[in-house]
């Protein structure tokens, strides 16, 4: 039973349903959730990483890989996700963020570096570990985002719009790279937009909120 | 808040004496208890001067008997009264935080009726042999409330004058001269606000030039005709008033606070109650050289300054012999240099052994200090009663300019 | 996870407990009730004796006056300032006078006033004899004044810097910079764009800061005796006054004016918020009038002038301050001492080393104890979904509403009762209720500002709460956390009445001594320890702002944007 299963899945607040959702993502694939602002999408993805905030009341179970997850702390759910910023944490380097990520696993001070550089020049960023973030562009922020979530080895990543705030060239080179890497580690992967042609990019099912 | 109703009717019972209160009269075994102690004496934190002479005390005091001072500076001395009230009132009749208070006159006869203070012990004191209790009988009678051995004198104060003689070279030397100089020069005298002291120490000392029969202040006022008495010192202000510093619509909050106010020259008069205290301030640099004193025709009133220890002090046996060290003819000899406090000493010249003697005859009057001779006798200070109701009229009259 | 969940109510004991036991202590004698004066039975005779005075209709009247007097212009010119010049180089430049400004006791600033603006003042100094013909100073009742002026000025010029900052802090969660280009894009000059847009949130941010500054300013004792009349004194001072009789039965009287003072400025709040309400209406009416531009270029130009006045009037106090700490005769109307000389730092210096080094512990302290209490409710409110509610932000702001007079006695014997008095714990203790609520207030806007987002995707990154706390949202907030700190530490430095009557006079601060000294009115003595007093605050403001500085002078993201 690999991959991301939400079982009968439904949000309330104060007693107003929100959302229901019944679905189950193979790895490797893309559900695409679509729907127009305030139709419940980001709290789907709080829901699922763990971080509903106390007023909203969820029913039903999260499954990964076989394992449900529902009643565990978010940092245990090994739930990846990209928001439409990068969220770079602003007082670390480059690197740090990286590191941030990588498992405690993995030790050794040049053990982690060497993980660190290795993941930035897989996508082309080599020797950028010792920049500050903020002078970045944004395809390169979008990029360290990206390994920054894969370095921490998740089994399903969760995508918040994160193509929406990029110009259109650079959008579907990001959307292509975020994709590939996404199914070559044979993530279940549930993105929420409110662009079709993410969706259409993304290839998998879609599922209308709202 | 039942547990503070409960405290709160408890401390109705008030203090019960502590068993194991030191006797002055045992002064080896006085002296054997303040070793090692900290007295935190309360005392008035306003002027630099009295502020180094209390650390020279405690200094010496430490050197000799290994008793620790801590002076704890006061805006108010009613402030250390209002700790050992609040003690009181919290049942808190031992290890109080007020070992020694500086103190005289309405405060201390608020603390004497309230039952606040310890002793008797001042009379028992080794050092209380040299005081002039015949010569200054203020010693024994604050404000005429008799100390009964409840406080200590450590110093004499008298009410001057001083005058800035480059502007002022000719000063008035009565109350009605005074009033003649004020119409003539407006806005270059005042004094300070009621019911600080030094206030109300200038209406008593005016009220002393307008009244046939002195005698009365020294019985409480109720046993007086209070407003025929006074009704002469009310005439006197109401001409006075409008020649004041601000036409008497703002006072000075304090008696040193006159002093800045000389300086800057704004007035070119004041009063004070350290005949020392010009030459002090002139010996600090704060006052120009041409400054000197002057005391009133007919005399002006005189009071001593005491040491007191509440009854739930935490270091009584240190405070007594703080109180003893202030008597010593050493620390009264240094107290009357005026380049150190300038204050009239409480003990007796012919009492005291020659050696003692001559660190008296060595001073050397201030520049602007008046000899004994000339300073005069000093008027005792009327019953606090008379004060507590001249203040509370001056607030009426005078306290509420418009 | 267990006592951060107590945090908040932790944090609120803290701050409601000394003050309701506080109330208690002094309503109680304000009715009669005083064991150890004799008082056993209710009466109203207090309250009787209080409405006998008669000077209390003048000394209401000066309290109401001047609270609102101060704290309306105080508010007028921080917001014409920040309309006139919001994200320019002035703005910024008066942002870093802004934190020393902070750090500047009151009582020093007000010191510093008097002597700018009396007849024998530096102002006048400067002047005489050429210009104004003054030999000697003239006879004016400018400093002292019955209508209080004088201390509507020296309040004012500590309020603005105050109430600026808070101003600053609240502006950005308002997004000024957008809803400027909406209002400049519609034709709105940059003043009248500001009110009608920016001002009516940034308001609701602020508006229990102004009111601190309202009930301040009513209750004051220190800065009224040093500027205020005496004839009669505004409430406050009266009450002190009375509490400093050597006739204890008025201690009956003292409490009843402490009640007073409470209700005074409960309805003076009262009134602030009834005319809310009605500017806002008419305010409402004014935006949508369309009115582009009123008076823009004048506003701006007042706006600007009002704000350095306040500061330049400081910062001329301190300096006058400074040359009295090293003067020798100085008499009028000469603008400079006769003599200068290291005299008085000599002298009065090497004494203020223990309550320095006193000040500087007691400061530290109750600055770390409230900032951890801060840091644990913030938390908890993020992590659990504790927020308070408008309700609880009123409780936090108690010990500022409330005035010191009406609850330190009652505290005093409380904490006599309970056996915690003397000594520096509980002086600590008490600086605490009002280092807290300051320390919050300065934390919470950008602790809460805080992109959670971040914490989200830490989570997502495998970091548990603690990691994410230590590690993510702490260093991302330190710059606002020291200067939280710095706040609090100054307000601690500053803080007189509580560490008199709760340390019993045994604890002594650079701040005791000042007042102490001040009684004596040696103007070289108070300049040397109010000097030293600025000092200490702005020492805790400097390494506030250097530290992120150094820490993260490679990180740009950081700085402020």
């Amino acid at each position: 039973m690999a991959g991301l299963r939400l079982e009968g899945l439904r949000i309330t607040r104060a007693g107003v349903p929100l959302v229901a959702l019944e679905a189950d993502i193979a790895p490797g694939e893309v559900l695409s959730v679509m729907g127009p602002s305030g139709s419940g999408k980001s709290t789907l993805l709080s829901a699922i990483m763990g971080t509903l905030a106390p007023s909203f009341a969820m029913t039903g179970r999260v499954r990964l890989d076989g394992c449900e997850i529902t009643r565990q702390p978010p940092e245990a759910r090994r739930v990846g996700i990209l928001y439409q910023e990068e969220l770079l944490f602003p007082h670390l380097s480059v690197g740090g963020n990286l590191a941030f990520g990588l498992p405690r696993a993995v030790r050794g001070r040049s053990a982690r570096a060497a993980r660190v550089a290795a993941a930035l020049a897989e996508v082309g960023l080599a020797g950028f570990a010792d920049r500050d973030p903020a002078t970045l562009s944004g395809g390169q922020k979008a990029r360290v985002a990206l390994m920054r979530m894969l370095l921490a080895e998740p089994r399903a990543l969760l995508l918040d719009e994160p193509f929406s705030r990029l110009d259109a060239g650079l959008r579907v080179q990001v959307r292509e790279m975020v994709f590939a890497r996404a199914r070559a580690r044979g993530l279940p992967v549930l993105l929420v937009t409110h662009d079709a042609a993410d969706a259409a990019a993304a290839g998998g099912c879609v599922v209308e909120l709202g | 808040m039942r547990r503070f109703a409960v405290l709160v009717a408890l401390t109705a019972l008030g203090p019960g004496a502590a068993l194991s209160d030191p006797d002055p009269s045992d002064w080896q075994a006085v002296l054997e208890e303040a070793r090692g102690q900290v007295v935190y004496w309360h005392a008035w934190g306003g002027a630099a001067a009295t502020n180094d002479f209390i650390r020279w005390a405690g200094d010496e005091v430490a050197a000799r008997h290994g008793v620790r001072v801590e002076h704890v500076k006061l805006a108010d001395t009613a402030d250390a009264v209002s700790r050992v009230l609040a003690e009181k009132t919290a049942g808190k009749d031992t290890g109080g935080a007020v070992d020694l208070i500086w103190i005289n006159g309405p405060n201390f006869r608020a603390m004497k009726e309230a039952g606040l203070l310890f002793g008797p012990w001042a009379e028992d004191l080794p050092n209380w042999r040299f005081v002039d209790v015949d010569g200054k009988p203020a010693v024994r009678a604050d404000f005429t409330v008799p100390t009964e051995g409840l406080e200590s004198p450590w110093a004499m104060a008298q009410v001057v004058f001083y005058h800035d003689t480059a502007r002022l070279p000719d000063p008035p030397r009565s109350m009605a001269a005074l009033l003649d100089w004020a119409a003539a020069n407006p806005g270059r005298f005042t004094y300070p606000q009621l019911p600080d002291f030094l206030g109300t120490t200038f209406l008593k000392q005016a009220l002393y030039g307008m009244i046939e029969d002195p005698s009365v202040l020294q019985r409480p006022a109720d046993q007086a005709d209070y407003a025929a008495v006074t009704t002469p010192l009310w005439a006197f202000l109401d001409d006075l008033t409008p020649h004041l510093w601000r036409q008497g619509r703002a006072y000075p909050s304090s008696g040193p606070r006159q002093l800045q106010l000389m300086a800057d020259g704004e007035i070119d008069l004041a009063i004070s109650f350290s005949p020392g205290e010009a030459s002090a301030t002139i010996a600090k640099g704060q006052l120009p050289d041409t400054v000197r004193t002057l005391v009133l025709e007919g005399g002006t009133i005189g009071n001593a300054s005491f040491v007191a220890i509440p009854y739930n002090a935490n270091a009584k046996a240190g405070a007594m012999v703080l109180a003893d060290f202030l008597l010593s003819p050493e620390a009264q000899a240094r107290a009357q240099d005026p380049d150190v406090l300038g204050y009239g000493t409480v003990l007796a010249m012919d009492k005291l052994s020659p050696e003692d003697r001559a660190r008296f005859e060595a001073l050397e009057l201030g520049i602007a200090t008046l000899s004994p001779e000339e300073l005069g006798p000093a008027l005792p200070e009327p019953h606090p009663s008379w004060m507590r109701l001249i203040e509370a009229d001056w607030g009426k009259r005078f306290g509420l300019a418009e | 996870m267990r006592p951060l969940r107590g945090a908040p109510l932790l944090t609120l004991l803290v701050l409601l407990g000394p003050v309701t036991a506080g109330l208690v202590g002094t309503l109680a004698p304000a009715l009669g009730v005083f064991p150890a004066l004799g008082g056993t039975r209710p009466s109203l005779a207090p309250m009787t004796a209080l409405a006998a005075w008669p000077g209390l209709p003048g000394a209401v009247m000066l309290s109401v006056g001047v609270g609102l007097a101060a704290t309306a212009i105080s508010l007028v010119i921080v917001v014409l300032f920040v309309a006139g010049w919001q994200g320019t180089r002035a703005m910024a430049g008066l942002e870093q006078a802004l934190a020393p400004l902070l750090s500047v006791p009151h009582a020093a600033a007000a010191f510093g006033l008097a002597f700018l603006i009396a007849p024998s003042g530096w102002i006048a100094r400067a002047l005489s004899p050429w210009a104004t013909g003054w030999e000697r100073p003239p006879d004016l009742l400018i400093v002292q004044d019955p209508l209080g002026l004088a201390m509507v000025a020296g309040l004012v010029v500590k309020e603005v810097p105050f109430l600026l900052l808070m101003t600053l802090a609240a502006l950005p969660q308002v997004r000024p910079a957008q809803r400027m280009g909406v209002a400049r894009a519609l034709g709105y000059g940059p003043v009248t764009g500001w009110l009608k847009a920016v001002f009516p949130c940034v308001y609701a941010q602020i508006r229990l800061p102004v009111y601190a500054v309202l009930a301040y300013s009513m209750s004051v004792v220190d800065v009224a005796i040093i500027l205020g009349p005496g004839t009669p004194p505004p409430l406050s001072v009266q009450v002190v006054r009375w509490m400093a009789d050597p006739d204890l039965t008025l201690r009956f009287q003292a409490a009843a004016g402490a009640v007073l003072q409470l209700a005074l400025v409960i309805g003076a709040l009262g009134l602030w918020r009834l005319g809310e309400v009605v500017l806002g209406r008419l305010g409402r009416v004014w935006a949508e009038a369309g009115a582009r531009r009123q008076g823009d270029g004048v506003l701006r130009l007042a706006g600007l002038g009002l704000a350095m006045l306040a500061t330049g009037a400081v910062i001329a106090g301190l300096a006058g301050l400074g040359l009295w700490s090293v003067a020798g005769l100085w008499p009028f109307p000469e603008a400079w001492p006769e003599a200068i000389s290291a005299r008085s730092w000599l002298r009065h210096g090497p004494g203020l080393l223990a309550p320095g080094l006193e000040t500087l512990w007691i400061a530290g302290a109750a600055t770390a104890l409230a900032l951890a209490l801060v840091l644990a409710c913030l938390e908890a409110e993020h992590r659990f979904g504790l927020v308070p509610g408008a309700r609880s932000l009123w409780l936090l702001y108690l010990p500022l509403l409330v005035p010191q007079v009406a609850f330190l006695p009652g505290l005093q014997a409380f904490a006599l009762m309970a056996g915690v008095d003397m000594g520096r714990g509980a002086v600590i203790l008490g600086h605490l209720v009002f280092v807290l609520p300051y320390v919050f207030l300065s934390l919470a806007a950008p602790w809460r500002a805080w992109d959670a987002r971040h914490a989200s995707v830490a989570a997502a990154l495998g970091a548990g709460p603690g990691r994410v706390f230590r590690q993510v949202r702490l260093p991302m907030l330190l710059a606002p956390v020291l200067s939280a700190a710095a706040v609090g530490f100054a307000v601690s430095v500053g803080q007189y009445l509580p560490t008199l009557l709760i340390g019993g006079g045994r604890v002594q601060t650079l701040t005791t001594e000042a007042v102490a000294l001040a009684a004596g009115g040696d103007r070289r003595a108070i300049a040397v320890t109010a000097l030293a007093q600025t000092l200490v605050g702005m020492a805790g403001f400097a390494l506030a702002l250097a530290a992120p500085r150094i820490l993260w002078a490679n990180r740009r993201g950081l700085r402020a944007g």
